[in-house]
């Protein structure tokens, strides 16, 4: 802007010159915003407006053939107690993993933030998790929980501390704790990132005054950091839920759904059904369940968003 | 505070002086502990695939009911055995080469889109851009989950079932809206400054764009593309749904499904291909991960 007096001879140019297509702001706008905007609508908002049509469809694999048949899908897995497990599964996996991911991500994140030696490489460190494609990472716990060459089992029988032996796959609690780990350190790395992003953004004479005022370790804690951190940690969270209760890589890998089905997730009951069963509009009328979650998710990072967006 | 203590101190002084020194001593050693033990959690599986891919098969497979092999060391020589059935004796290789070739169309055609889309919503549209581009940024949230089955039929009227170009087809529905976003966060950062005086000497917005923005965006553009790679290599749902015979699968298929003989698994080669595929990964993920986490929180997080 200061420099606009500095070419006074360039500046009729501008003034002059014909105004074309490239120069009209808007309309160049909707021109490069377009294609992208159809992409989505055509590849994620029809695909989407399908799987809830198809839910209300008989619908296999193989033909093309549609037949409306309103709720009977749903009254199908809604008396099916193998999808209500599933539903079980999928909130139980998603709460208690991102319980967990939030008290290891706050404490992770309080512990980076303190100024030590080879920082560093404990912050590249503790991204692998995060960066390894989720199917090779849930090989690697398959063959850790293995039943005959678990190393978890011979650590702790060495230990002390097991006289019997864990069959981590063939008993339906031992197989949740397995994916509960699982998803528990893929998201916790994440979130230790994001928090710590929050907590570097929080200005340092906030926190520098209440520790000259006195106040007590947990009472910076809970009355002055967590508030502040509230919106990132929120937003780390909804990550968080979003990609637990949907993913299906962990525990097709895992267990297949096994012990005995005792395992199955929304998910992974749904590409059961769908795919391997061919009947796809029981398949989407199972995973329609968890639109709900992500409608509630949208809800929350926009009243995030909003609320920064006010306070600024 | 020290430089200006008496020079005699009462013997309380002193006791809390130590106490002090003390409790440091104890936090010091407190976070070094809970950083090891966060590293160490995270850290353990990959311990793991570099022990599994080097052990010879007579260290490997030790039944962990023998409490005197110690299964955390080398026990024996390490052997490169695994790494060479792996290169030459699975599809490893054919495996990288289709997820590479689906990456780099991907990237493309994200480019394409995502470019145009992510300068708009920065410059072009205003109030109802923004919003616009919250909007395209939830579609990110929509996962696999849900679409893979209306996309089964999709594909399946498209005739494409097990053919890489059905990847090439549903990849840019995830790469589009994240890179969107990324790249509006960066077109944001370029001062505007730069773009009117570029204009005020005579060039249109076009020019302005293709003169001046993309030279400067250049770095912005690489993220995009990296992470759209990323995304495309960590992708596994829609391969599985999609692509079922060998030859055609990507990496994050082909290694847990098809390193697999009846009920055997390979497991050696399997940590090693684990291995081979995450190291390159995990790197450039942090050079790149605040660039990435910015452009997540951005809103959240006030920069």
């Amino acid at each position: 802007m200061l420099r606009r007096d500095a070419h006074p001879g360039v500046a009729p140019a501008a003034i002059f010159r014909r105004r074309t297509l490239a120069d009209r702001e808007d309309l160049l706008g909707r021109i490069l915003l377009a294609p992208a905007l159809i992409y989505v609508i055509l590849l994620v908002a029809a695909p989407l407006a399908l799987a809830i049509l198809l839910s209300f469809s008989a619908s296999f694999a193989g033909s093309l053939e549609f037949h409306w048949t309103g709720l009977r899908n749903f009254a199908t897995i809604i008396q099916d107690p193998q999808f209500r497990l599933a539903l079980r599964n999928t909130a139980l996996f998603t709460v208690v993993s991102q319980a967990l991911v939030i008290v290891l991500a706050v404490t992770a994140a309080h512990v980076l933030d303190a100024a030590f030696a080879g920082k560093r490489v404990v912050r590249f460190l503790l991204l692998l998790p995060w960066a390894v494609p989720v199917s090779l990472a849930a090989m690697a716990w398959t063959w850790i929980f293995d039943s005959t060459f678990s190393v978890i089992n011979w650590t702790l029988r060495v230990a002390g501390l097991l006289d019997g032996w864990l069959y981590w796959f063939g008993d339906p609690t031992l197989a949740m704790i397995a994916i509960i780990t699982v998803h528990v350190w893929r998201m916790f790395p994440f979130a230790t990132v994001i928090v710590l992003a929050g907590m570097t953004a929080v200005p340092l004479d906030i926190r520098e005054a209440a520790v000259i005022d006195g106040a007590s370790f947990w009472r910076r804690l809970f009355q002055v950091n967590l508030p502040l951190l509230l919106p990132i940690i929120t937003v780390s969270v909804l990550f968080g839920v979003v990609f637990t209760s949907t993913d299906l890589g962990v525990v097709w890998l895992l267990t297949r759904g096994g012990p005995y089905n005792s395992t199955h997730v929304l998910s992974t009951l749904a590409f059961q059904r769908g795919i391997l069963g061919a009947n796809l509009g029981q398949g989407a009328a199972i995973a329609i369940f968890l639109l709900p979650v992500l409608m509630l998710a949208a809800v929350g990072m926009l009243r995030v968003a909003r609320r920064t967006e006010v306070g600024a | 505070m020290t430089a200006m203590a008496p020079m005699t101190l009462t013997p309380q002084a002193v006791a809390r002086r130590r106490k002090r020194r003390v409790l440091r001593g104890v936090k010091r050693i407190g976070l070094y502990l809970a950083a090891f033990a966060f590293t160490a959690f995270a850290v353990f599986p990959f311990y793991w695939m570099l022990l599994t891919s080097f052990k010879t098969n007579r260290d490997l497979y030790v039944g962990a009911t023998d409490l005197s092999h110690i299964p955390w060391i080398f026990n024996e020589t390490p052997t490169l055995q695994h790494v060479k059935l792996l290169l030459f004796g699975t599809p490893y290789l054919i495996w990288v080469r289709n997820t590479v070739l689906v990456g780099a169309v991907v990237v493309l055609i994200t480019l394409v889109f995502a470019v145009p889309a992510g300068y708009a919503l920065a410059r072009l549209t205003g109030r109802w851009g923004e919003r616009l581009g919250i909007g395209i940024f939830l579609t990110y949230l929509v996962p696999p989950t849900l679409l893979f089955i209306p996309f089964a039929r999709v594909i399946a009227v498209l005739g494409l079932q097990n053919s890489p170009w059905a990847l090439v087809l549903v990849y840019p529905t995830f790469t589009i809206p994240f890179c969107t976003w990324l790249l509006m966060g960066f077109f944001r950062s370029i001062p505007r400054d730069i773009e009117e005086q570029g204009m005020i000497d005579g060039y249109s917005r076009w020019s302005v764009i293709r003169k001046i923005v993309l030279p400067l965006a250049v770095s912005g553009i690489l993220t995009a593309v990296i992470f759209a790679f990323t995304l495309v290599l960590q992708e596994f749902v829609y391969a599985l749904t999609f692509i079922s015979s060998v030859g055609k699968m990507t990496v994050s298929l082909g290694v847990p499904v098809a390193l697999v003989r009846g009920d055997v698994f390979y497991w050696g080669s399997l940590m090693a291909a684990a291995l081979i595929t995450s190291i390159p990964i995990a790197i450039i993920y942090n050079l790149f991960i605040d660039r990435f986490i910015a452009g997540l929180t951005a809103g959240a997080v006030k920069g």
